[in-house]
């Protein structure tokens, strides 16, 4: 074979950039269909409000305009579902308030869809939508996580005290004993600041209904294209879901945000039966920032009992947790089984409890964002440890080093068990390459510039490529969490891999196609990878929660395991051997011990041109799929330093190095593996020193825009070192593999954070939330000073 | 969806024949504010009134005592210019520090100064280099030019045509930038002439305004500690999710030493 090999491992550039560099992607607004009408929602502008009536007459009579519709016309339908039940501590199953895809009597957020308005254009759509008349009655918001719980209003009749749920995990008396003998307690709070995803390609959506054969057809921005086509039929429309086929094309970006099945593309895949034309629908900005699920917002409190050698007893956690005015599809698990279930950490804490609190706001549904959960469980973790370091005046990787986790598997109090790591390993790692030994050599040169510097580390553990779905189950699940893949061989030996999972950024069809090609002993261009559409590919879960070359790379291995099992009947019969005495490699069926052998290819033409052929025992073709269900969480972990320094004058901070040591198990792209802690990085520096969403008492969004919000530029960041360490490979699934693409996001708030507080305890100041503003950072020094 | 007209008048007389006319059409020069506005809908005219066409309007010159920038130039062109940078620096840097080079490229020195947004860079110049602002009907002192939140002193109709700004001073300008939006969250702009020093502000307040405090300091000590012991008072100024009024007058001399740096450097 041509090809050279392993293709594993190695930095081969990506397969897909071509078309996005020369803007011949294919991105859902890019779809335009004949007879193409064009959808605008009507929005409210209070974060609460009755509606008393709703006037359409005008918007109706409105040029151009094809329909109109409101909640009234879709009263019978059902509200938008959540995939995850939690229970209270009391056992009861959390409240779960209707989401309606068109408001009904309340509108519960600035941007919560009223209207949708059907136009022959855009601009008539939005035009006429603006002559609807809605008669409000403004209601009191409730904005503020930390109060939600005592606010005079109630976002849900369901729950007037606008509590979701309260949840825990963990031996509570365990706790409360380790305290009582701790020699230290440290204690802090904690605020995870709300984030609005931003990816670069707004939501879109264009539904069609075809009356020929009664179906369906939905071209919609998603991670998930099979998870929404259920959710959307099954629960929410009750059509029949063999005649809905839903298209991910290309997505630019998701970051957790287009994960969920969200009101516009559902009214949208409704309203197009109506109508009678294919309806397109793409989110202006505005839109995005006011409807896009948000992530993170949290309020915790954290209390760290420790013994006289800094050894961790204990931990003790309280978090409220946001989840907006609806539950939006995987919104209720990400603060309690993606976040307390990782309050371990790196560490071998032996008992931790944590409560979480989930309430209702009158603001965007909060979901799943780039980590969900874990980056909130690493940064409490992570600012709490170091300042027991600085409290105890332990260096603050030695007290780490004293605290980690060494041997594995390893059960955590707080449920997950961890298959295998090394956080000494890439410790180590870090601090060698981030020339630690220099800082104090760096920060008296800073100091000689009038600069404040200081030095930050954070060691993550995240959980991903989830997970078993019977555990899931146990926890509250709703769907199950495998993924499917398929390896169609073609006659003349060419492969075509159709996966569940969906590449929205990841590099999927550069990172699959060495892996099948690698186990085929085939070139990368004869390997094909399609995803993202329900007409082609079986099924599938998507791609979140770094899952997809754990999950889904590893049904395609198994696909392709069943291929080579199948030619290798075939070449026996070919070679007229016995199938034990077959061996597969490089591409090649031989007899083993001998130079009787078949390529790839030609088993391939066997099976499609079966003139030759055991037909008696075995069918033609050579295409074979497969399911897989992980048996347990992959555990990616790192070591990450940061250096900044502080202007004590105007609060500014500036990235002066950043380094990060991962333990990935295997990788398969290293050069991918980079691009993805690149990008994880700078959103999780956009988190710490940047990006705050801020809604004022009135729940109107102040940070609507990109006037306000502020997201990473290139300036922003400092050039990364970024070092994948060897790595202890995965223990549990074929590849070795355990996920990459959230790792950024995750450990880098709380080493940022960890450095400006290193910067500025000389200057006193003990307490700062993210983002780290300049004008935050200099009230800061304010307060201290005073 | 409204009707809108279009002119694209060849002279600034017939300019403003055409906006005195109609009072609820638009003058558009870079359209880098104009246009925004319109899409959000916060802005919805009945005509625009397009001022790319005429020549008069566009170009930079200098007589060695007076240098005369065309409303209609650009930003990127000031920044480019050689009878700026040689004279002014501060004044290039100023202008290629505004916005990306898109903005750069459609935005006008005439067309931010008419707009007087409070957190533009060329009103603190002009207010510190003591410019004058011709219009198609008088000259204006920039001390009497911007008067609040997105006002002037100009007349309906009244356009500007070029700004003149008077050789001879050392400049200096630091801008601190607002995180998302990288406007002026604050920027102070110090000229230092035979006559004293002269100090302006912009980002902080309504408008660009005068630090006086700042100008006694540094015309009686033109040094870096001179700003030092300057307070300025905060309750004029704006406060907003980046910044409260008391950070600003806190920028304000911290700002105002670094511009000073420059021109002591």
């Amino acid at each position: 074979m041509s090809a050279a090999q392993p293709l594993i491992g190695r930095p081969i550039e990506r397969k897909e950039d071509y078309r996005f560099l020369t803007g011949a992607g294919q991105y859902t607004d890019d779809i335009t269909l004949p007879q193409q009408s064009y959808g605008s929602f009507l929005r409210s502008p209070h974060a609460h409000a009755r509606i008393r009536s709703i006037d359409t007459a005008a918007a109706r009579a409105a040029p151009g305009v094809l329909a109109v519709f409101t909640g009234k016309d879709l009263a019978g339908i059902g509200g938008l579902p959540c995939g995850w039940l939690i229970k209270s501590i009391d056992g009861s199953p959390m409240k779960e308030p209707k989401h309606p895809v068109l408001a009904e009597d309340k509108v519960r957020h600035v941007g919560d869809q009223v209207a949708l308005v059907v136009a022959e254009s855009v601009a008539q759509a939005k035009a006429a939508a603006a002559l609807i008349e809605v008669d409000y009655e403004p209601l009191p918001a409730v904005v503020d996580t930390a109060t939600a719980v005592r606010a005079k209003s109630a976002v849900h009749d369901l729950a007037p005290d606008n509590v979701c749920y309260t949840w825990a995990i963990g031996d509570k008396s365990a706790v409360d004993a380790a305290f009582a003998r701790a020699a230290h307690v440290t204690r802090l709070s904690i605020v995870n600041n709300r984030l609005i995803p931003n990816a670069i390609e707004p939501r879109a959506a264009n539904a069609a209904y075809s009356r020929a054969d009664d179906s369906y057809t939905l071209y919609v921005t998603s991670q998930n294209p099979h998870v929404e086509r259920l959710l959307m039929t099954a629960f929410v429309l009750g059509l029949p879901e063999h005649k809905v086929r839903v298209i991910a094309p290309d997505v630019g970006g998701g970051f957790g945000s287009k994960i969920y099945l969200y009101a516009e593309e559902t009214a949208l895949v409704w309203a197009a039966r109506r109508v009678g034309r294919p309806i397109k629908w793409t989110a202006e900005r505005s839109e995005s920032f006011l409807t896009d699920a948000h992530g993170r917002d949290h309020v915790s409190t954290a209390e760290l009992a420790l013994d006289r050698n800094g050894k961790f007893l204990a931990l003790r956690v309280h978090t409220t947790a946001n989840l907006g005015a609806y539950l939006s599809t995987f919104a209720s698990c990400i603060p309690t089984i993606l976040y307390a279930t990782l309050l371990a950490g790196q560490y071998a804490t032996p008992a931790i409890y944590c409560e979480v609190q989930a309430v209702f706001t009158n603001t965007t549904p909060v979901d799943a964002y780039r980590g969900a959960g874990r980056p909130e469980a690493t940064y409490l973790i992570e600012r709490t440890v170091e300042q027991a370091a600085r409290e105890l005046k332990i260096d603050p990787a030695e007290l780490r080093r004293r605290n980690f986790i060494r041997s594995f598997p390893y059960a955590s109090p707080v449920g997950l068990t961890y298959d295998t790591g090394d956080y000494e390993a890439t410790l180590n790692r870090v601090l060698d390459i981030a020339d630690v030994k220099g800082f104090p050599a760096r920060k008296a040169d800073s100091a000689k510039r009038g600069l404040l510097r200081g030095i930050g580390y954070s060691c993550y553990i995240e959980a991903c490529g989830i997970a078993p779905s019977n555990i899931a189950g146990a926890l509250g699940a709703r769907a199950g969490l495998f993924e499917a893949g398929e390896i169609r061989v073609h006659p003349t030996g060419k492969v075509t891999v159709f996966t569940g999972s969906h590449s929205h950024g990841q590099g999927h069809e550069t990172t699959f196609a060495q892996v099948v090609a690698d186990r085929l002993g085939l070139a990368l261009e004869d390997v094909d990878v399609q995803h993202g559409d329900t007409g082609k590919v079986l099924f599938g879960m998507g791609t979140y929660g770094s899952r997809s070359l754990a999950v889904g790379g590893t049904a395609i291995v198994k696909a392709v395991d069943k291929i080579i099992a199948k030619g290798r009947k075939i070449a026996a019969h070919l070679l007229e051997a016995g199938e034990t005495d077959i061996e597969f490699t490089r591409g090649e069926f031989r007899v083993v011990g001998t130079d009787r052998k078949k390529a790839f290819a030609e088993v391939a033409l066997a099976a499609y041109v079966p003139h030759n052929y055991p037909l008696d025992k075995l069918e033609p073709g050579l295409n074979e799929n497969a399911f897989y269900d992980p048996t347990n969480f992959t555990f990616p972990a790192g070591s990450y330093v940061c250096e900044v320094e502080v202007e004590p004058d105007t609060g500014a901070v500036r990235i002066a190095r950043f380094t990060a040591s991962d333990d990935f198990g295997n990788v398969i792209n290293p050069m991918i593996v980079e691009g993805q802690v690149h990008g994880g990085l700078a959103q999780g520096i956009g988190q710490a020193l940047l990006e705050g969403c801020v809604y004022d008492s009135d729940g109107q969004l102040l940070t609507g825009s990109y006037t306000d919000y502020a997201l990473p530029r290139a300036a922003d960041l400092p050039s990364f070192r970024v070092d994948t360490v060897k790595g202890t490979p995965c223990t549990h699934n074929p590849l070795g593999v355990k996920g990459c693409g959230e790792a950024g996001a995750i450990g880098s708030p709380p080493a940022v954070m960890n450095a400006i507080l290193d910067a500025l305890a000389a200057r006193g100041v003990t307490r700062l939330d993210m983002p780290a503003t300049p004008y935050r950072v200099w009230q800061a020094i304010q307060a201290a000073s005073r | 969806m409204s009707d809108l007209s279009y002119h694209r008048p060849a002279s600034l007389a017939e300019a403003a024949r055409l906006a005195a006319a109609d009072p609820d059409a638009r003058v558009i020069a870079g359209g880098q504010s104009v246009l925004p506005s319109m899409r959000l809908g916060l802005l919805a005219p009945s005509a625009l009134i397009d001022l790319a066409g005429i020549a008069e309007l566009s170009g930079i010159r200098s007589d060695g005592r007076t240098l005369t920038i065309g409303a209609m130039t650009t930003h990127a062109a000031v920044a480019a210019s050689k009878d700026v940078r040689a004279p002014l620096p501060a004044l290039a840097r100023l202008a290629q520090g505004i916005g990306d080079g898109q903005v750069r490229n459609r935005g006008t020195v005439g067309g931010s100064v008419a707009n007087s947004d409070p957190a533009a860079d060329y009103p603190a110049a002009v207010l510190a280099l003591n410019a004058t602002i011709r219009t198609n009907a008088r000259s204006i002192p920039a001390d009497r030019f911007f008067t609040g939140l997105f006002a002037t002193a100009l007349e309906p109709g009244e356009l500007i045509g070029t700004l003149d700004f008077p050789l001879g001073a050392q400049a200096g300008y630091a801008k601190f930038p607002q995180p998302a939006s990288r406007f002026a969250l604050v920027g102070v702009f110090v000229a230092r002439t035979s006559n004293g020093v002269r100090v302006a502000v912009t980002g902080a307040g309504p408008c660009a305004f005068r630090a006086t405090a700042l100008e006694e300091a540094l015309t009686r000590s033109f040094t870096t500690e001179a700003c030092n012991g300057v307070r300025v008072a905060s309750d004029t100024l704006s406060s907003d999710v980046h910044g409260s009024a008391e950070y600003r007058a806190h920028l304000i001399p911290v700002l105002a030493r670094r511009a000073v740096q420059q021109i002591l450097a």
